[in-house]
């Protein structure tokens, strides 16, 4: 069972190993830094004004909210979908219990909707 | 036990060292398209045909003075390209890219790991990136790095959904999660023919999470400059380029694999031909994921960027719904026909 997952572990080691190996011998090669100008954030050109630090719209936060909610109810499909055939000998129950969920999930979708969530201006 | 992590090892290597090189040879073959779509005839200097320039790129960045801003939060400034090429590696580690050969008293097949949960762990580690991307945004203390980071999170994860709703019909189809399974149900009928709707979807929402035109808002030149990677010059920018286009190669090869008959060849069964079966089954791959590949320089010099409402508008309000009326579709086409 843990021997499917063996390979992925060597994977991430090498990845990460390789990755740290890069970083260091490039960190050998590299030229150092030349003026203090160099170290200023980029603001096509001119003399950078305040941080950037500072408030963006709200509507990132609410995609981000909003996300959350449907990608775990796209993660309940998962495997309901994988087992769906099977089921399916029984009865069709697992139709209609999803039909359900996916109604609930539309009901949602529809509120965001019409609550102004999904518009940018 | 020492011959298979031996023959991991191998696996692990020829799949890394393949993707760097088809990244190197992407990055030459997307200059070659651009000049060639613009009537000019791209990089031709180093070697015959412009061949050795991703060897003379390579090296020029890392020769490049590597600048970290002063006021960027250092740790997170190091790690996020790490964050951002890792996952982008990894990922490709569950795709089937051929059939397999029987040697050393075994079958080998074509692919790292041939986990249960395949299509869920590409979600789950394709994922990840979004943290690089935001938190390089956000550590360089720049405030166009800032936008770019917090524009493609959002573009990210808002065209995440309508991509895990569109492989659910696939999975009803299937009822497996192992990339395996889904390329031998393919045989004598590819999913493209089954589900082409969750294939269109599919295929706009992965131009979409990889950030690649007409979906590049995260570094829309003309207003962000660059986007998130605007202060990272040197290897760290080129990482960012290589984990860009890691998942580009890996995107490329998903759509092979679920919507293609991934390793498959029409009409001809590559499991019992031995040794040329499998090589067969690998150049299949290869040329149908060269394909999409292609697919990828093309549309981005043929349409015009999006702007972000209209982006948000079309993940939302039409991928999404049609994602879920095509999921409901099958569902019932599976009941009741």
């Amino acid at each position: 069972m843990l021997g499917e997952y063996l390979p992925l572990f060597f994977l991430g080691v090498i990845v990460f190993g390789l990755i740290a190996v890069m970083l260091f011998l490039v960190r050998l090669l590299q030229p150092k830094r030349r003026s203090e100008t160099d170290l200023e954030p980029y603001e096509s050109g001119t003399t950078p004004t305040s941080f950037a630090r500072t408030r963006f719209s709200v509507k990132f936060f609410i995609i981000a909210i909003i996300f959350i909610i449907f990608d775990i109810e796209v993660v309940f499909m998962y495997p309901w979908a994988v087992v769906f055939k099977e089921l399916l000998n029984i009865g069709t129950f697992i139709f209609i219990e999803m039909l359900t969920f996916l109604g609930i999930l539309v009901v949602g979708l529809i509120y965001v909707w019409k609550m102004g969530a999904l518009e940018w201006d | 036990m020492l011959t298979d992590i031996a023959i991991i090892i191998t696996k692990i290597m020829i799949v890394i060292g393949g993707t760097f090189t088809a990244v190197a040879y992407l990055i030459l073959a997307e200059r070659k398209v651009a000049g060639f779509v613009q009537e000019r005839y791209g990089p031709n200097r180093v070697g015959i045909w412009g061949l050795l320039q991703p060897i003379a790129d390579g090296v020029k960045t890392m020769l490049k003075e590597d600048i970290t801003p002063a006021k960027a939060n250092r740790i997170i400034y190091h790690l996020a390209p790490a964050m951002v090429l890792a996952p982008a590696l990894v990922t490709f580690a569950v795709v089937p890219f051929g059939s397999g050969i029987d040697a050393f008293g075994r079958h080998i097949a074509f692919q790292i790991a041939d986990i249960n949960i395949g299509i869920l762990f590409i979600f789950a580690i394709t994922s990840i990136g979004v943290y690089g991307v935001v938190l390089g945004g956000w550590s360089s203390n720049n405030k166009y790095s800032l936008l770019g980071g917090v524009r493609s999170s959002a573009q990210m994860i808002s065209y995440e959904l309508a991509l895990g709703l569109s492989v659910v019909g696939i999975l009803l189809l299937t009822g497996s999660l192992r990339l395996n399974d889904i390329v031998e149900a393919q045989i004598g009928m590819w999913n493209v023919f089954r589900q082409p709707v969750a294939f269109m979807i599919f295929l706009v929402a992965v131009f979409a999470e990889t950030n690649r035109l007409p979906f590049d808002l995260a570094e829309s030149e003309q207003e962000l400059i660059a986007g998130y990677h605007i202060e990272y010059s040197g290897f760290k920018y080129s990482m960012f380029m290589l984990g860009e286009y890691s998942n580009i190669i890996t995107a490329s090869a998903l759509i092979v694999t679920l919507f293609f008959g991934g390793w498959t060849v029409p009409f001809i069964d590559v499991t019992k031909l031995g040794h040329l079966g499998a090589f067969l089954s690998v150049v299949s791959f290869a040329v149908k994921t060269g394909f999409f590949l292609f697919l990828y320089l093309w549309v981005r010099w043929t349409l015009p960027r999006f702007r972000y409402d209209q982006l948000m508008h079309l993940g939302w309000k039409i991928l999404l719904p049609l994602a879920l009326l095509n999921l409901l579709f099958t569902a019932a086409w599976i009941t009741y026909v």
